[in-house]
């Protein structure tokens, strides 16, 4: 028995004439909270309906678990969607909301009901069952929708951009309960949002798309820590991109020119002698020292800080390096540290700690 | 790797949906049906009819001719298309001179009053046209109302021939059709992004120039859709002008109606109203071509 | 509400309403052709009612608009309901031939059916009558239902669908429950067009089936006489109410 509940093989989608999904290839496995991250016009919205079987593939295969899901109506699949806009019934009660598909399979009574009354419990709206969606509140017309959706004991759940809606705070809630609910469901959740802090926050693999190909997929640590190009290491978090060459390459350590100064990088790809390659630095890494701080500043840029942002935890500095290029870098705040003021005009000198930076090869 | 049911196109193997049917294919089959016998084949008909004849016992019969849209270059009928085509044009610029302002200020008010004036408006708007039309006799007619009220405030001293006139059939018509351009302006009206509006005030834009420049424009669909509405009913109600202008007057309608029920000339009847739907169409087209460019020249 | 436009709105509405009340005073009043005040009374009511002629045309024209208007709005609100949920081969021409219908002047579609009744030979009377007012009012419920139906979340349908209902279910369970005030504003309107309607009904019917408007209308024709102001003085109280009922329907929330 295979444990991948979902599989897409050579998946493509075109929709007049335009390539929206290309030759996707994905395994996703039972129980983990996947989630799909990628600006809008990525293609993740269609690839959710090829899943749920809306809409089918112009070429490729879907296998949930384990079966070729062609032609398969959405509601043989054993997969429920969770929509944007909930997609409530207005004219029902939550109760018959919730009930709504078991009724479609003419389930007998009692079971309706005792399957009904876990289900609102297990996402605490029992209080709430005969009231209609327009009397809730968004967070809990979301779990009226995820209850429908989760009553049928679907293989997967998939969730189309369900928190966009909501205010910052009530968001923050919503990913902790949902990632709880997950867990104690233990479903898979397929999470589709343009939030990549909300990927990282919660999933167990992100699948990070662009213009229709998928471009990287790896926990969360992998997925910013380790990028696999420049497309998802500038769209997960901020990063600033140095051009280098590699001057000498030896088994652990490669030393690189980056404007003129020789710089120790650790590398997971192999390089070449004299190739072209980017060093990625997140601004969270990135030093900065005031010019007096420093004695020696051989292997330190120069530059003028140009803006300063402070955002309560912490302080962006925009620097102009003497080369012209800009660069962001994140300070804590740190009581220990004297220098808790930067101006704009401030001469500093920036570098970062040894072994933080990613390599990746030149891109045009 | 199994196929299950994929279907085979262009050399590649695809997914073909399957879909839950009946219910959908039922009811089009009747639509369509119902259109096609009711509405496509009788509209068909018309256009053949006006390339028969006629003779003393069928209403229709062969040969084929060309006949009755030459015997339309005949000064006669060429002047009651004038004529139809001057009312309803007059009509049509009376309602929306009329019609522009009431629409507009409707469309500014708030929800509630709102509610209550387009009730107010539609109530007419849904009384029967015969009805109304009728009303309007006793006003015009020699005792009428309002000859009565003006002897009697000595304005005039004998009644005016109001009735059985064109400017009856005039009022007769706008009384009746104001209503067919006040709502569309009021849809198109209450589309209107009044923040265009504020922005053109606050660049320095006078009343006047925000008006031609900025509201006019942007409401002109509703303009022409207004104007369309209007415009051909003027031309095709027979019963206005043969109600309040008596037997003098003689529109389009009136000369379709007399064709088909009086002189029995179904193929001329035909031919008239083939003509006529050309304009219709050609109407239709030119409303199609400025809301496709007035689309994508918007703001919004 | 600045003065101008209240004033300009005033006068506008007292044009539309001047005429039908003038109308609606002197079907009360106790003389035949004066137009001076004689005194209230009901003797035209009374004379309407005893007019037999008249209550047979006016049921004709209820039965009729009853059949015309339910008929209609089953079609129609399928109609637009299928406009709204499928992309069907030939949808945009359905939309445009609905829109066309309700642009084209009723006195071609009146000859049009005229000359197919002939054609079809079936005989002008109640058949033909019911035939042409279930084509006109049809367009008037499709605008009517699918004006609502684009207010709801289009994703319902596709919820539903999802969790396994079947295209039955949805309309029963989901789309009926949710559009019947559109589906009986619908119903109300095509009765007013049909109960009204004069012109299409000059063509196609027949001398066995009279029909009120064409009735009043060969009356007005002789003349203003007190009896049609008390009948349209009543028709005028109908149409009231069924506006009344219609926009309060439609107001309604889903």
């Amino acid at each position: 028995m295979t444990t991948n509940v979902l599989e897409l093989r050579d998946v493509s989608k075109t929709i007049h004439g335009q390539d929206i999904l290309r030759h996707l290839n994905l395994e996703i496995r039972h129980g983990e909270f996947l989630t799909l991250l990628g600006s809008s016009g990525c293609g993740k919205t269609t690839l959710l309906r090829l899943i749920s079987g809306f809409e089918e593939p112009t070429t490729g295969a879907i296998y949930i678990n384990g079966k070729d899901a062609c032609g398969l109506p959405p509601h043989l699949r054993h997969v429920h969607t969770v929509f944007q806009s909930y997609a409530l019934f207005p004219h029902m009660t939550v109760w018959e909301n919730v009930a709504f598909g078991l009724r479609c399979q003419k389930r007998p009574k009692d079971e309706i009901q005792q399957r009904v009354a876990d289900t609102l419990k297990i996402v605490k709206l029992e209080k709430f069952a005969s009231r209609k969606p327009q009397k809730l509140s968004g967070g809990q017309q979301q779990r009226v929708a995820i209850a429908r959706a989760v009553i049928n004991q679907p293989l997967v759940l998939l969730l189309d951009e369900p928190l966009s809606s909501l205010d910052y705070h009530l968001r923050k809630t919503m990913q902790i309960e949902l990632k709880q609910l997950q867990r104690k469901l233990g479903i898979t959740f397929i999470f589709v949002t343009h939030d990549q802090e909300e990927a990282l926050s919660m999933s167990d693999r992100v699948v990070v798309m662009h213009e229709g190909n998928i471009e990287q997929v790896g926990t969360p640590r992998q997925v910013y820590e380790e990028p696999a190009n420049l497309s998802v290491a500038s769209f997960i978090g901020e990063v600033n991109i140095f051009d280098a060459t590699v001057v000498d390459h030896q088994e652990k350590n490669t030393t690189v020119d980056i404007q003129g100064k020789r710089y120790t990088v650790k590398s997971k790809i192999s390089l070449r002698l004299n190739q072209k390659i980017h060093v990625l630095v997140r601004p969270e890494d990135l030093v900065v020292w005031d010019q007096n701080e420093v004695t020696d500043s051989t292997n330190m840029f120069a530059g003028i800080v140009e803006e300063v942002i402070y955002k309560g935890t912490t302080v962006d500095l925009i620097v102009r390096l003497s080369d012209k290029q800009l660069i962001t870098a994140t300070k804590f705040f740190n009581e220990d540290d004297d220098k808790l003021e930067y101006v704009i005009g401030d001469a500093v000198w920036v570098t970062w700690l040894s072994g933080w930076e990613m390599v990746l090869p030149h891109e045009t | 790797m199994q196929y299950g049911s994929r279907g085979f196109r262009a050399g590649k193997w695809y997914c073909p949906m399957r879909h839950d049917n009946k219910v959908k294919i039922f009811s089009l089959s009747i639509i369509w049906l119902w259109l096609a016998l009711f509405a496509l084949l009788p509209f068909g008909l018309i256009a053949v009819a006006s390339f028969l004849s006629h003779d003393q016992t069928n209403l229709l019969s062969l040969p084929l001719t060309f006949q009755n849209y030459t015997t339309l270059r005949n000064t006669i009928y060429l002047t009651i298309f004038e004529q139809s085509f001057y009312l309803a044009g007059l009509c049509t610029l009376i309602c929306l001179i009329l019609g522009y302002p009431f629409a507009y200020f409707i469309a500014q008010c708030e929800k509630r009053l709102k509610w209550l004036l387009l009730l107010l408006t539609i109530i007419p708007f849904w009384t029967s046209s015969l009805i109304r039309t009728y009303s309007m006799i006793t006003l015009l007619k020699a005792k009428g109302v309002i000859n009565s009220i003006l002897c009697w405030l000595g304005i005039i001293h004998q009644p005016l021939p109001i009735l059985f006139s064109d400017v009856a059939v005039m009022i007769g018509l706008v009384y009746n059709l104001l209503p067919f351009m006040i709502f569309p302006l009021i849809t198109n009206i209450e589309r209107l992004d009044h923040r265009l509006v504020d922005a053109a005030r606050d660049l320095g834009a006078n009343r006047l120039t925000t008006f031609s420049k900025i509201i006019l424009p942007l409401t002109l669909p509703g303009i022409l859709s207004g104007c369309i509405l209007v415009f051909l009913p003027a031309m095709t109600i027979f019963y206005i002008p043969d109600l309040l202008g008596g037997s003098k007057a003689m529109l389009l309608g009136n000369l379709i109606q007399n064709q088909f029920l009086v002189a029995q000339n179904w193929p001329l009847g035909s031919a008239i109203s083939i003509v006529f739907m050309l304009v219709l169409v050609c109407l239709l087209l030119i409303y199609w071509r400025s809301t496709r460019g007035k689309a994508k020249r918007t703001l919004a | 509400m600045k003065l101008p436009a209240i004033s300009y709105l005033t006068s506008i509405y007292l044009f539309f309403y001047i005429p039908i009340a003038v109308l609606m005073v002197y079907s009360f009043n106790d003389a035949q052709y004066s137009l001076v005040w004689h005194g209230f009374s009901w003797r035209w009511y009374q004379e309407l009612m005893a007019d037999t002629d008249l209550w047979i045309a006016a049921l004709h024209s209820l039965l009729l608009g009853i059949a015309a208007a339910t008929v209609a709005m089953c079609i129609g609100g399928l109609a637009a309901i299928n406009l709204y949920r499928y992309h069907f081969l030939g949808r945009k021409l359905l939309s445009a031939l609905i829109f066309i219908l309700i642009l084209s002047p009723d006195i071609v579609m009146g000859i049009s059916l005229l000359l197919l009744f002939s054609f079809i030979k079936i005989p002008l009377g109640f058949w033909s009558l019911l035939l042409a007012h279930i084509t006109f009012c049809i367009p008037f419920v499709v605008v009517t239902v699918y004006s609502r139906i684009t207010s709801l979340d289009e994703h319902i349908f596709e919820a539903a669908k999802d969790l396994g209902a079947t295209d039955l279910t949805i309309l029963s369970r989901i789309i009926l429950p949710l559009l019947w005030p559109a589906f009986i504003a619908g119903w109300l309107l095509s009765f007013t067009l049909s109960i009204d309607d004069v012109l299409i009904s000059y063509f196609v019917s027949g001398p066995d089936f009279e029909i009120l408007p064409l009735t009043i209308y060969s009356m007005v024709r002789l003349g203003v006489k007190p009896e049609i102001n008390a009948l349209c003085s009543i028709l005028f109280a109908l149409t009231l109410l069924l506006v009344i009922a219609s926009q309060l329907l439609l107001r309604k929330k889903p």
